[in-house]
Protein backbone atom coordinates (compact mmCIF):
# COMPACT_ATOMS: atom_id res chain seq x y z
CA UNK A 1 0.00 0.00 0.00
CA UNK A 2 0.99 3.62 -1.23
CA UNK A 3 -0.03 5.43 1.97
CA UNK A 4 1.38 3.04 4.49
CA UNK A 5 5.40 2.79 2.62
CA UNK A 6 5.22 7.28 2.38
CA UNK A 7 4.50 6.65 6.22
CA UNK A 8 7.05 4.18 6.76
CA UNK A 9 9.70 6.38 7.08
CA UNK A 10 12.30 5.85 9.30
CA UNK A 11 12.44 8.00 12.27
CA UNK A 12 15.91 10.53 11.61
CA UNK A 13 17.84 11.37 14.81
CA UNK A 14 19.47 14.51 14.70
CA UNK A 15 21.51 15.70 17.11
CA UNK A 16 20.71 18.81 19.33
CA UNK A 17 24.48 20.05 18.59
CA UNK A 18 23.93 20.08 15.30
CA UNK A 19 21.02 22.83 16.01
CA UNK A 20 23.26 24.72 17.63
CA UNK A 21 25.69 25.29 14.92
CA UNK A 22 23.40 25.61 12.35
CA UNK A 23 21.38 28.38 14.51
CA UNK A 24 24.85 30.32 14.93
CA UNK A 25 26.04 30.10 11.67
CA UNK A 26 22.41 31.12 10.40
CA UNK A 27 22.06 34.34 12.64
CA UNK A 28 25.80 35.29 11.79
CA UNK A 29 25.13 35.26 7.93
CA UNK A 30 21.77 36.41 7.89
CA UNK A 31 23.49 39.93 9.81
CA UNK A 32 25.95 40.39 7.16
CA UNK A 33 25.20 38.53 4.03
CA UNK A 34 21.67 40.32 2.38
CA UNK A 35 20.16 38.29 0.11
CA UNK A 36 20.20 38.48 -3.54
CA UNK A 37 16.12 39.08 -3.60
CA UNK A 38 17.05 42.23 -0.93
CA UNK A 39 19.62 43.61 -3.17
CA UNK A 40 17.51 42.76 -6.47
CA UNK A 41 14.65 44.53 -4.78
CA UNK A 42 16.46 47.42 -4.10
CA UNK A 43 18.29 47.95 -7.71
CA UNK A 44 14.99 47.93 -9.20
CA UNK A 45 13.53 50.41 -6.84
CA UNK A 46 16.60 52.29 -7.70
CA UNK A 47 15.36 52.52 -11.08
CA UNK A 48 12.16 53.64 -9.94
CA UNK A 49 12.88 56.73 -8.33
CA UNK A 50 12.44 59.61 -9.06
CA UNK A 51 13.94 61.63 -6.55
CA UNK A 52 18.05 62.40 -6.75
CA UNK A 53 17.76 62.24 -2.80
CA UNK A 54 15.90 58.95 -2.82
CA UNK A 55 17.79 57.73 -5.22
CA UNK A 56 21.46 58.37 -3.66
CA UNK A 57 20.07 57.04 -0.26
CA UNK A 58 19.41 53.79 -2.21
CA UNK A 59 22.52 53.76 -3.73
CA UNK A 60 24.13 54.20 -0.06
CA UNK A 61 22.00 50.99 1.35
CA UNK A 62 23.62 48.79 -1.58
CA UNK A 63 27.14 49.93 -1.13
CA UNK A 64 26.75 49.60 2.72
CA UNK A 65 25.15 45.89 1.62
CA UNK A 66 28.79 45.19 -0.06
CA UNK A 67 31.00 46.64 2.31
CA UNK A 68 29.18 44.83 4.99
CA UNK A 69 29.59 41.37 2.93
CA UNK A 70 33.06 41.79 2.06
CA UNK A 71 34.14 42.80 5.40
CA UNK A 72 31.82 40.03 7.32
CA UNK A 73 29.80 43.17 9.14
CA UNK A 74 26.65 44.00 10.74
CA UNK A 75 24.66 45.69 7.91
CA UNK A 76 22.63 47.49 10.79
CA UNK A 77 24.06 48.31 14.60
CA UNK A 78 20.25 46.69 15.58
CA UNK A 79 21.37 43.15 14.85
CA UNK A 80 17.77 42.22 16.04
CA UNK A 81 15.74 40.33 18.48
CA UNK A 82 16.08 36.89 17.28
CA UNK A 83 13.18 35.49 15.84
CA UNK A 84 12.76 31.73 14.58
CA UNK A 85 10.59 29.84 12.57
CA UNK A 86 11.17 25.76 12.98
CA UNK A 87 9.22 23.15 11.72
CA UNK A 88 9.97 19.90 13.17
CA UNK A 89 9.59 16.60 11.13
CA UNK A 90 7.26 14.36 12.80
CA UNK A 91 9.58 11.47 12.37
CA UNK A 92 12.39 13.16 13.91
CA UNK A 93 14.37 11.98 16.86
CA UNK A 94 16.32 15.19 18.79
CA UNK A 95 18.28 13.59 20.82
CA UNK A 96 21.26 14.87 23.12
CA UNK A 97 19.26 17.74 24.48
CA UNK A 98 16.52 20.23 24.43
CA UNK A 99 15.30 21.71 21.22
CA UNK A 100 14.63 25.27 22.66
CA UNK A 101 16.98 25.15 24.55
CA UNK A 102 19.65 23.72 21.32
CA UNK A 103 18.37 27.06 19.87
CA UNK A 104 18.76 29.40 22.65
CA UNK A 105 22.27 28.28 22.84
CA UNK A 106 22.91 28.81 18.80
CA UNK A 107 21.66 32.61 19.41
CA UNK A 108 24.10 33.23 22.21
CA UNK A 109 27.02 31.55 20.63
CA UNK A 110 25.96 33.79 17.07
CA UNK A 111 25.46 37.06 18.97
CA UNK A 112 29.01 36.88 21.38
CA UNK A 113 31.07 35.01 18.70
CA UNK A 114 29.92 37.32 15.28
CA UNK A 115 30.28 40.46 17.20
CA UNK A 116 26.62 40.63 16.99
CA UNK A 117 24.52 43.64 19.05
CA UNK A 118 22.91 42.49 22.17
CA UNK A 119 19.95 44.13 22.25
CA UNK A 120 17.46 42.35 24.12
CA UNK A 121 16.51 43.16 27.83
CA UNK A 122 13.66 42.88 30.81
CA UNK A 123 10.97 44.46 29.85
CA UNK A 124 10.57 46.70 32.84
CA UNK A 125 14.15 47.08 34.42
CA UNK A 126 15.20 47.92 30.82
CA UNK A 127 18.31 45.35 32.07
CA UNK A 128 20.54 43.57 29.41
CA UNK A 129 20.21 40.10 29.63
CA UNK A 130 23.31 40.25 28.12
CA UNK A 131 23.50 37.26 25.21
CA UNK A 132 20.47 38.16 23.31
CA UNK A 133 17.86 36.03 24.85
CA UNK A 134 15.77 34.31 24.78
CA UNK A 135 14.78 34.18 21.49
CA UNK A 136 11.15 34.59 20.20
CA UNK A 137 11.10 30.73 18.42
CA UNK A 138 7.95 29.10 16.83
CA UNK A 139 7.52 25.42 16.59
CA UNK A 140 5.69 23.94 14.09
CA UNK A 141 5.58 19.55 13.70
CA UNK A 142 5.40 19.45 10.31
CA UNK A 143 5.05 15.91 8.04
CA UNK A 144 8.53 14.45 6.99
CA UNK A 145 12.14 13.75 8.43
CA UNK A 146 13.99 16.80 8.41
CA UNK A 147 14.11 20.27 10.47
CA UNK A 148 13.62 23.15 8.65
CA UNK A 149 15.10 26.33 10.82
CA UNK A 150 14.36 29.71 9.33
CA UNK A 151 16.56 32.64 11.17
CA UNK A 152 15.34 35.94 11.37
CA UNK A 153 16.98 39.13 13.15
CA UNK A 154 14.31 41.60 13.33
CA UNK A 155 15.51 45.10 13.83
CA UNK A 156 13.17 46.99 16.43
CA UNK A 157 13.05 50.38 14.74
CA UNK A 158 10.47 48.98 12.17
CA UNK A 159 8.74 45.93 14.80
CA UNK A 160 7.42 49.07 17.01
CA UNK A 161 5.40 50.66 13.89
CA UNK A 162 3.77 47.33 13.48
CA UNK A 163 0.52 47.31 14.39
CA UNK A 164 -2.89 44.50 15.27
CA UNK A 165 -6.38 45.50 14.96
CA UNK A 166 -9.87 43.62 15.39
CA UNK A 167 -11.87 45.49 12.79
CA UNK A 168 -15.66 44.75 12.27
CA UNK A 169 -16.49 42.47 9.51
CA UNK A 170 -18.49 45.29 7.81
CA UNK A 171 -14.71 47.41 7.92
CA UNK A 172 -14.22 44.71 4.75
CA UNK A 173 -11.21 44.70 2.23
CA UNK A 174 -11.55 48.49 2.20
CA UNK A 175 -11.34 48.79 5.74
CA UNK A 176 -8.09 46.27 5.93
CA UNK A 177 -6.23 48.89 3.02
CA UNK A 178 -6.76 51.34 4.43
CA UNK A 179 -5.81 50.66 8.36
CA UNK A 180 -2.63 49.25 6.05
CA UNK A 181 -2.28 52.72 4.55
CA UNK A 182 -2.60 54.30 7.57
CA UNK A 183 0.60 52.14 9.50
CA UNK A 184 2.67 53.36 6.64
CA UNK A 185 1.68 56.80 6.38
CA UNK A 186 2.05 57.27 10.18
CA UNK A 187 5.37 55.65 10.65
CA UNK A 188 7.26 57.81 8.30
CA UNK A 189 10.89 57.85 8.34
CA UNK A 190 10.92 55.71 11.67
CA UNK A 191 10.88 52.31 10.45
CA UNK A 192 13.64 52.80 7.62
CA UNK A 193 11.98 52.93 4.26
CA UNK A 194 11.90 51.56 1.86
CA UNK A 195 9.80 48.99 3.89
CA UNK A 196 8.67 45.32 3.07
CA UNK A 197 4.57 45.58 4.32
CA UNK A 198 3.43 42.22 5.78
CA UNK A 199 0.16 41.85 6.63
CA UNK A 200 -2.06 39.46 8.04
CA UNK A 201 -5.41 38.97 7.74
CA UNK A 202 -7.94 36.38 9.50
CA UNK A 203 -7.01 33.67 11.85
CA UNK A 204 -7.30 35.10 15.78
CA UNK A 205 -5.37 38.24 17.16
CA UNK A 206 -2.03 36.19 17.50
CA UNK A 207 -2.65 34.35 14.49
CA UNK A 208 -2.76 37.41 12.38
CA UNK A 209 0.42 38.93 13.63
CA UNK A 210 2.23 35.46 12.83
CA UNK A 211 0.58 35.66 9.33
CA UNK A 212 2.03 39.10 8.71
CA UNK A 213 5.52 38.44 10.09
CA UNK A 214 5.22 35.16 7.68
CA UNK A 215 4.57 37.18 4.88
CA UNK A 216 7.83 38.70 5.73
CA UNK A 217 9.75 35.73 4.43
CA UNK A 218 8.09 35.82 1.15
CA UNK A 219 11.34 35.80 -1.32
CA UNK A 220 11.05 39.63 -3.13
CA UNK A 221 11.07 38.65 -6.62
CA UNK A 222 8.39 39.52 -9.16
CA UNK A 223 7.19 35.61 -10.24
CA UNK A 224 6.74 35.27 -6.56
CA UNK A 225 3.42 37.39 -6.50
CA UNK A 226 0.92 35.52 -3.91
CA UNK A 227 -1.01 32.63 -5.64
CA UNK A 228 -4.34 33.42 -4.18
CA UNK A 229 -5.95 36.34 -6.63
CA UNK A 230 -7.71 38.02 -4.46
CA UNK A 231 -4.81 38.88 -2.36
CA UNK A 232 -2.75 39.46 -5.26
CA UNK A 233 -4.98 42.13 -6.42
CA UNK A 234 -4.59 43.61 -3.15
CA UNK A 235 -1.00 43.45 -2.72
CA UNK A 236 -1.30 45.36 -6.00
CA UNK A 237 -3.64 48.33 -4.98
CA UNK A 238 -1.51 48.65 -1.72
CA UNK A 239 1.59 48.70 -3.10
CA UNK A 240 0.57 51.80 -5.20
CA UNK A 241 -1.21 53.38 -3.22
CA UNK A 242 1.78 53.34 -0.54
CA UNK A 243 4.19 54.58 -3.04
CA UNK A 244 2.00 57.73 -3.41
CA UNK A 245 2.56 58.50 0.03
CA UNK A 246 6.32 59.94 -0.81
CA UNK A 247 7.88 59.06 2.16
CA UNK A 248 10.84 57.67 -0.04
CA UNK A 249 14.01 56.29 1.46
CA UNK A 250 15.58 57.06 4.72
CA UNK A 251 11.64 59.74 4.69
CA UNK A 252 13.70 61.97 2.53
CA UNK A 253 10.63 61.86 -0.13
CA UNK A 254 10.59 60.16 -2.91
CA UNK A 255 8.95 57.34 -4.91
CA UNK A 256 10.12 54.07 -3.36
CA UNK A 257 8.57 54.14 -0.11
CA UNK A 258 7.68 50.07 -0.16
CA UNK A 259 9.86 47.14 -1.63
CA UNK A 260 7.53 44.79 -1.36
CA UNK A 261 3.20 44.30 0.31
CA UNK A 262 2.75 40.75 1.07
CA UNK A 263 -0.04 39.37 2.53
CA UNK A 264 -1.17 36.37 4.09
CA UNK A 265 -4.51 35.04 5.12
CA UNK A 266 -6.47 32.17 6.69
CA UNK A 267 -10.20 31.98 7.73
CA UNK A 268 -11.48 33.74 11.15
CA UNK A 269 -14.45 33.71 13.80
CA UNK A 270 -17.82 34.96 11.98
CA UNK A 271 -17.53 38.01 14.60
CA UNK A 272 -14.06 38.89 13.85
CA UNK A 273 -12.01 40.47 10.95
CA UNK A 274 -8.61 40.75 12.86
CA UNK A 275 -6.21 42.84 10.45
CA UNK A 276 -2.11 42.70 11.33
CA UNK A 277 0.95 45.07 9.86
CA UNK A 278 4.07 44.10 10.56
CA UNK A 279 6.86 46.23 8.90
CA UNK A 280 10.19 45.31 8.23
CA UNK A 281 12.95 47.63 7.21
CA UNK A 282 14.76 47.65 4.09
CA UNK A 283 17.75 45.82 5.86
CA UNK A 284 14.93 42.39 5.40
CA UNK A 285 17.25 39.48 6.86
CA UNK A 286 16.08 36.13 7.08
CA UNK A 287 18.49 32.74 6.60
CA UNK A 288 16.72 29.22 6.62
CA UNK A 289 18.64 25.81 6.25
CA UNK A 290 17.37 22.49 6.01
CA UNK A 291 18.89 19.28 8.32
CA UNK B 1 19.44 68.62 -3.34
CA UNK B 2 22.39 70.57 -1.96
CA UNK B 3 26.37 70.25 -1.92
CA UNK B 4 27.02 68.85 1.43
CA UNK B 5 28.74 71.61 3.29
CA UNK B 6 30.90 70.44 6.05
CA UNK B 7 30.54 71.38 9.63
CA UNK B 8 32.98 70.79 12.75
CA UNK B 9 31.53 70.55 16.48
CA UNK B 10 31.24 71.83 18.74
CA UNK B 11 28.07 73.78 17.25
CA UNK B 12 28.29 77.77 17.66
CA UNK B 13 25.37 79.83 17.89
CA UNK B 14 26.79 81.05 14.22
CA UNK B 15 26.33 77.57 12.83
CA UNK B 16 23.21 76.69 14.04
CA UNK B 17 21.69 80.02 12.84
CA UNK B 18 22.96 78.70 9.14
CA UNK B 19 21.71 75.26 9.15
CA UNK B 20 18.70 74.98 7.16
CA UNK B 21 15.84 72.16 6.99
CA UNK B 22 17.03 70.39 3.65
CA UNK B 23 20.85 71.06 4.65
CA UNK B 24 23.43 68.11 3.26
CA UNK B 25 25.77 68.12 6.05
CA UNK B 26 29.19 66.42 6.83
CA UNK B 27 29.96 66.36 10.07
CA UNK B 28 33.34 66.08 12.42
CA UNK B 29 34.32 66.13 15.44
CA UNK B 30 32.98 64.62 18.97
CA UNK B 31 29.60 63.59 19.64
CA UNK B 32 28.30 61.24 22.31
CA UNK B 33 26.45 58.18 21.58
CA UNK B 34 22.80 58.20 24.08
CA UNK B 35 19.65 56.01 23.51
CA UNK B 36 16.98 54.80 25.89
CA UNK B 37 18.13 54.09 28.96
CA UNK B 38 21.10 56.36 29.17
CA UNK B 39 18.28 59.43 28.42
CA UNK B 40 16.14 58.22 31.18
CA UNK B 41 19.41 58.30 33.36
CA UNK B 42 20.50 61.66 32.51
CA UNK B 43 16.85 63.27 32.77
CA UNK B 44 16.50 61.55 36.19
CA UNK B 45 19.90 63.29 37.51
CA UNK B 46 18.80 66.71 36.42
CA UNK B 47 15.58 66.49 38.14
CA UNK B 48 17.70 65.35 41.02
CA UNK B 49 19.93 68.32 40.73
CA UNK B 50 23.00 65.45 40.34
CA UNK B 51 26.19 66.53 37.83
CA UNK B 52 25.89 64.81 34.83
CA UNK B 53 28.73 62.18 33.75
CA UNK B 54 28.92 64.35 31.04
CA UNK B 55 28.91 67.76 29.75
CA UNK B 56 25.86 68.78 27.71
CA UNK B 57 26.74 72.23 26.92
CA UNK B 58 27.20 73.00 23.49
CA UNK B 59 27.21 68.91 22.47
CA UNK B 60 25.66 66.96 20.28
CA UNK B 61 23.86 63.38 21.00
CA UNK B 62 24.25 60.46 18.22
CA UNK B 63 21.12 58.54 19.17
CA UNK B 64 23.38 55.35 18.50
CA UNK B 65 24.36 51.65 20.09
CA UNK B 66 27.03 50.30 17.96
CA UNK B 67 27.52 46.40 17.92
CA UNK B 68 30.62 45.15 19.46
CA UNK B 69 34.12 45.89 18.38
CA UNK B 70 36.19 43.31 16.79
CA UNK B 71 39.58 42.92 17.10
CA UNK B 72 41.82 45.39 15.36
CA UNK B 73 38.28 47.39 14.69
CA UNK B 74 37.86 50.66 16.13
CA UNK B 75 34.37 50.08 16.45
CA UNK B 76 31.61 47.98 15.26
CA UNK B 77 28.31 48.74 12.88
CA UNK B 78 26.60 51.75 13.91
CA UNK B 79 24.20 53.88 13.55
CA UNK B 80 21.28 56.36 14.09
CA UNK B 81 18.13 54.59 16.15
CA UNK B 82 14.34 55.68 15.98
CA UNK B 83 14.56 59.75 18.24
CA UNK B 84 11.07 59.51 18.97
CA UNK B 85 11.74 57.19 22.07
CA UNK B 86 13.89 59.78 23.09
CA UNK B 87 11.27 62.90 23.08
CA UNK B 88 10.18 62.83 26.56
CA UNK B 89 13.63 63.39 27.78
CA UNK B 90 15.11 65.89 25.10
CA UNK B 91 13.39 69.25 25.93
CA UNK B 92 15.20 69.18 29.31
CA UNK B 93 18.76 67.84 28.11
CA UNK B 94 18.40 71.13 25.42
CA UNK B 95 17.73 73.39 28.38
CA UNK B 96 20.66 72.45 29.71
CA UNK B 97 22.45 72.75 26.69
CA UNK B 98 22.32 70.11 24.32
CA UNK B 99 22.73 71.62 20.63
CA UNK B 100 22.50 68.86 18.05
CA UNK B 101 21.05 65.59 17.92
CA UNK B 102 21.54 62.86 15.32
CA UNK B 103 18.80 59.92 14.57
CA UNK B 104 16.03 59.34 12.35
CA UNK B 105 12.24 59.78 12.35
CA UNK B 106 9.89 62.50 13.60
CA UNK B 107 10.49 64.58 16.90
CA UNK B 108 7.29 65.82 18.88
CA UNK B 109 6.23 69.29 18.80
CA UNK B 110 8.03 69.92 22.29
CA UNK B 111 11.02 68.85 21.07
CA UNK B 112 10.80 70.83 17.66
CA UNK B 113 9.79 73.82 19.95
CA UNK B 114 12.90 73.56 22.20
CA UNK B 115 14.99 73.42 19.37
CA UNK B 116 13.56 76.55 18.13
CA UNK B 117 13.49 78.20 21.32
CA UNK B 118 17.10 77.20 22.64
CA UNK B 119 18.64 77.50 19.17
CA UNK B 120 19.59 73.88 18.48
CA UNK B 121 19.80 71.63 15.71
CA UNK B 122 18.25 67.71 14.75
CA UNK B 123 20.09 65.84 12.28
CA UNK B 124 18.72 62.90 10.40
CA UNK B 125 21.25 59.82 9.42
CA UNK B 126 20.19 57.06 7.52
CA UNK B 127 19.03 53.98 8.85
CA UNK B 128 20.54 50.57 8.36
CA UNK B 129 23.74 51.74 6.67
CA UNK B 130 26.00 51.01 9.80
CA UNK B 131 29.08 49.31 8.07
CA UNK B 132 29.18 52.48 5.70
CA UNK B 133 28.91 54.77 8.80
CA UNK B 134 31.12 52.43 11.04
CA UNK B 135 34.28 54.22 8.58
CA UNK B 136 33.55 58.12 9.79
CA UNK B 137 34.26 56.75 13.22
CA UNK B 138 37.63 57.55 14.29
CA UNK B 139 38.17 56.86 17.80
CA UNK B 140 35.74 55.58 20.57
CA UNK B 141 36.18 56.32 24.21
CA UNK B 142 33.77 55.00 27.03
CA UNK B 143 32.64 58.08 29.18
CA UNK B 144 29.54 56.90 31.34
CA UNK B 145 26.89 53.69 32.60
CA UNK B 146 29.11 50.80 31.16
CA UNK B 147 26.81 48.49 32.88
CA UNK B 148 24.36 49.62 30.00
CA UNK B 149 26.19 47.93 27.47
CA UNK B 150 25.39 48.72 23.97
CA UNK B 151 23.87 51.58 25.78
CA UNK B 152 26.38 53.11 27.63
CA UNK B 153 27.30 56.36 26.91
CA UNK B 154 30.89 56.67 24.46
CA UNK B 155 32.51 60.14 22.80
CA UNK B 156 32.59 59.17 19.39
CA UNK B 157 35.32 61.23 17.39
CA UNK B 158 33.98 61.11 13.70
CA UNK B 159 34.93 62.39 10.30
CA UNK B 160 32.41 64.06 7.69
CA UNK B 161 29.65 62.15 9.02
CA UNK B 162 26.73 62.55 6.29
CA UNK B 163 23.42 64.11 8.02
CA UNK B 164 20.92 65.77 6.65
CA UNK B 165 19.40 69.00 8.98
CA UNK B 166 15.88 67.83 9.75
CA UNK B 167 14.90 70.42 12.13
CA UNK B 168 16.40 73.61 11.69
CA UNK B 169 16.35 76.73 14.40
CA UNK B 170 13.69 78.45 12.68
CA UNK B 171 11.01 75.41 13.28
CA UNK B 172 11.24 74.56 9.58
CA UNK B 173 10.82 70.19 9.10
CA UNK B 174 12.55 68.54 6.39
CA UNK B 175 10.26 65.40 6.62
CA UNK B 176 7.20 67.33 6.55
CA UNK B 177 8.55 69.22 3.44
CA UNK B 178 10.10 66.88 1.47
CA UNK B 179 6.98 64.55 1.15
CA UNK B 180 4.81 67.67 0.72
CA UNK B 181 6.59 68.67 -1.99
CA UNK B 182 7.21 65.18 -3.78
CA UNK B 183 3.26 65.23 -3.50
CA UNK B 184 2.60 68.84 -5.21
CA UNK B 185 5.43 68.30 -7.57
CA UNK B 186 2.95 64.52 -8.59
CA UNK B 187 -0.01 67.07 -8.61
Amino acid sequence: MVTEKKTKKPIRRINCKRITSAVKKLFIEANTVLETDVIAALKQSCEREESITGKQVLEKILENADIACKNKMPICQDTGLAILFVEVGQDVHIVGGDLRAAIEEGVRQAYAEGYLRKSVCDPLSRENTGDNTPAIIHIDIVAGNQIKIIAMPKGGGSENMSAAQMLTPAAGAEGIKKFVVEKVAQSGANPCPPVIVGVGIGGSLEQACILAKKALLRPLVSENNNTNERLAQMEKELFARINELGIGPAGLGGRVTALAVNIEMMPCHIASLPVAVNIQCHVARHKEIKI
Amino acid sequence: MTKPRQIQTLLTDEVIASLHAGDMVLLSGEVYTARDVAHRRLYDALERGEKLPIDLKTSVIFYAAPTPTPPRKIIGSIGPTTSYRMDFFTPRLIENGLKGMIGKGMRSPEVVAAIQKYKAVYFGGIGGIAALTARCVKKVELVAYEELGPEAIRMLTVKNLPVVVINDSEGKDLYEEAQRNWQLRRQ
